[in-house]
């Protein structure tokens, strides 16, 4: 996986770098005090709802914002459209970050977190009938393929220049790592393609307590379905962002055919999603305007609304090519958002609304994540293929 | 590179062992309770609501008092199951209609619980008591969103939490005792016994007294059968049972699940294809170049 990309450069420490580090400061102290006080005195969870903000938001959304790697993967690797290589190691960092996330997320969020290693290795034990073992799994196993994937951008660094004993590391690993890179990219777009559908499995042993918008046996595959459009639409989201904000040429002719491919996806979903709805008899569910009704038809509308954008837009409009992105990743989000905690109907009693703590440790791991992004297109060879604006 | 080299091995050995053992991909029979099944029975027209079960539950699991309920702090008082209760006795009233119910663990025949939980913390052991361990618990509560009962508790309170819920005095019934809230109980309204003797006994009493109950045995059939037993003269909805579907809760999740996995031969196939694609890709250079 050779790459023209290139270090932005520029300072590390600008105001947005330092709103973003103090923000992540806060959350790490939360997590601290978390783990002091326990999940009772620090969230709102209970036992109504068990799976709140950091299941929902941090692992079951925020890993499908991070799938443009695999998405990418995907485009580059099997359709074969090498065009789109410069777009590979920005996707992957994200997902790298975003999974890596995620995974701190369930870390924060166990009863029983000292308990975690023995997931993957007491193999006797594995309840093979447990989709939630299968995602634990998957995602654990690719986080570390994601920075394996992306390792070649730190190394490539090291080789031009780094501290001796890293240089010749860099040196002597880059030809192995080139070697055995197909093997392994391959496993990161096997990875997602299980985990990404089994996260929607997850909430149909949830079945009865599921409100039928969103209880179908097809669970795992809308949700494989929505992380792609998601993940093509995020990797558009960055890459103008990334533009306007260190000044570089704008990837427009690469953008639209991927954003193209989430609105169709987007598109789809939503059709299947009434088919199923009128095979499953819950049609008239959709005219019912309650909380859930609401909920269903503005991610229906979300997804649609890009098609428009993208039909009545000029093709060099980047302003609504973003603003199309932000509408896929925001309705696939409110879908598994839904799917999780508004779809969920644990019986009467029970409420919840993340506490201001919970929300707070979301959002540290968030600036966390940003930062990070921030920190290493700067000093590592992440973007590429366009040169920066002079 | 050496951790995420094992982690890599530790992946790539693990799709072996899963692809090695029996696919279970067939579709899913129903289970039935096993032959040494026991469990309760418990009749709401002849509970009296004086919890005595509750305060027996609680002596003989050495379970704290609950005191954030009713009373001021002053009692034992718990409004519901919770991290400190795993059996208790509300009330439903609604004009001069009303009754009594216990609440605990109804130890399904096929739990959605033990179908959830990663490391089988949460499994169905000897008699099909749904019994747990915490040494295999990463605290997940995955069990607690998927049981249709809302069982599971959490001990939210402690930094070092343990999943709570009844394990039908497992401890009591090794020792040839029965479960304290069935041995308390004044009026025989909850009786313990072998499973199917508790069946017919309810049949029994249906029969007997046709005008006296709703004329069904809850958890007969139920999300695919549950080893507690329940009468009562009240429509079961009243009571807090939500559902009434005959087919257990894990049923839809694992005939999915198997069917598209096939014994963890589809993602294997699928890893040798996308690898054969990218190999006849690699050497045939870009579509687009």
């Amino acid at each position: 996986m050779t790459s023209d990309a290139q270090p932005i450069g520029g300072p590390l420490f600008t105001r947005t770098f330092n709103i973003l580090a103090a923000v992540g400061a806060a959350g790490v102290l939360l997590i601290l005090w978390r783990f002091l006080v326990g999940l009772g005195a620090s969230t709102a969870l209970s036992d109504g709802y068990p799976l709140g903000l950091w299941i929902a938001l941090d692992v079951v959304t925020g890993t499908a914002l991070a799938c443009g790697g695999y998405g990418m993967a995907l485009v580059v690797y099997i359709f074969n459209r090498g065009k789109y290589h410069p777009l590979i190691r920005p996707a992957i960092l994200t997902s790298a970050l975003g999974y890596t996330m995620a995974g701190a997320s369930v870390a924060i969020d166990l009863g029983r977190p000292w308990n975690m290693w023995k997931i993957p290795l007491y193999v006797r034990n594995w309840n093979l009938n447990s989709a939630l073992l299968e995602v634990a799994l998957c995602i654990m196993a690719y986080v570390a393929v994601l920075w394996i994937e992306l390792s070649p951008a730190f190394l490539e660094k090291f080789r031009d220049g780094g501290p001796p004993l890293l240089r010749r590391f860099a040196t002597r690993s880059l030809p192995v790592l080139e070697k055995a890179l197909p093997w392994i990219i391959a496993l990161g777009m096997l990875l997602p393609t299980m985990h990404q559908s089994s996260l929607g499995s997850l909430m149909l042993l949830a079945g009865p307590k599921l409100h039928p918008l969103w209880n179908t046996p097809f669970l795992p595959l809308l949700f494989l379905v929505t992380c792609l459009a998601m993940g093509y639409s995020m990797v558009v989201f960055e890459s103008v962002f990334s533009s306007a904000v260190f000044g570089r040429k704008a990837e427009t002719p690469m953008l639209i055919p991927l954003q193209r491919i989430a609105v169709w996806t987007g598109l789809g979903f939503v059709m299947f999603r009434f088919v199923d709805l009128a095979w499953r008899g819950q049609l008239p569910l959709v005219t019912r305007l309650d909380l859930r009704g609401i909920a269903f038809w503005i991610e229906t509308l979300l997804w649609i609304l890009p098609a428009v954008l993208l039909a009545v837009s000029r093709r060099t409009d980047l302003g609504s090519l973003f603003r199309g992105a932000i509408c896929i990743a925001l309705a696939g989000s409110l879908y598994r958002f839904d799917t999780f905690l508004v779809g969920y109907e644990p019986g009467p009693g029970w409420h919840y609304f993340p506490s201001v703590p919970e929300l707070f440790m979301s959002l540290g791991l968030i600036a966390i994540e940003i930062a990070a992004y921030i920190a290493i297109v700067k000093r590592f060879p992440i973007l590429g293929g366009m040169r920066a604006r002079s | 590179m050496d951790t995420t080299r094992r982690t890599l091995f530790r992946t790539l050995a693990a799709a072996a062992t899963m692809s090695v053992l029996p696919s279970a991909a067939e579709a899913r029979e129903r289970r039935v309770a096993p032959n040494d099944a026991v469990g309760l029975l418990y009749d709401t027209t002849l509970c009296i609501g004086c919890k005595a079960c509750v305060v027996a539950c609680k002596a003989a699991n050495n379970m704290p008092a609950d005191v954030d309920g009713y009373g001021g702090g002053i009692y034992d008082a718990p409004e519901g199951l919770n991290g400190t209760t795993k059996n208790v006795i509300q009330l439903y009233r609604e004009g001069d209609r009303s009754s009594y119910v216990k609440k605990q663990c109804m130890h399904c025949v096929d739990p959605a619980c033990v179908g959830a939980c990663m490391l089988g913390a949460l499994q169905k052991g000897p008699y099909g008591i749904v019994a747990y361990d915490p040494a295999k618990c990463v605290g997940c509560r995955y069990c607690e969103a998927v049981c249709p009962f809302n069982v599971p508790k959490f001990e939210w309170a402690k930094t070092a939490p343990k999943i709570v819920k009844c394990e039908l005095c497992r401890h009591r019934i090794a020792k040839g005792k029965q479960p304290a809230c069935s041995e308390v109980c004044p009026r025989g309204a909850v009786i313990y016994g072998k499973y199917t003797d508790l069946l017919d006994e309810a049949h029994q009493r249906l029969e007997r007294d046709p005008g006296k109950y709703v004329p069904k045995v809850y958890g007969e059939r139920e999300v695919g059968g549950t080893q507690v037993l329940y009468l009562s003269h009240v429509p079961f909805e009243k009571l807090g049972f939500r559902f009434h579907d005959e087919q257990a809760v894990p049923h839809v999740q694992q005939t999915v699940q198997h069917g598209v996995y096939q014994g963890f031969a589809a993602p294997v196939a699928l890893y040798a294809l996308l690898g054969a694609v990218m190999f006849r890709n690699r050497r045939g250079g870009s579509d687009d170049q």
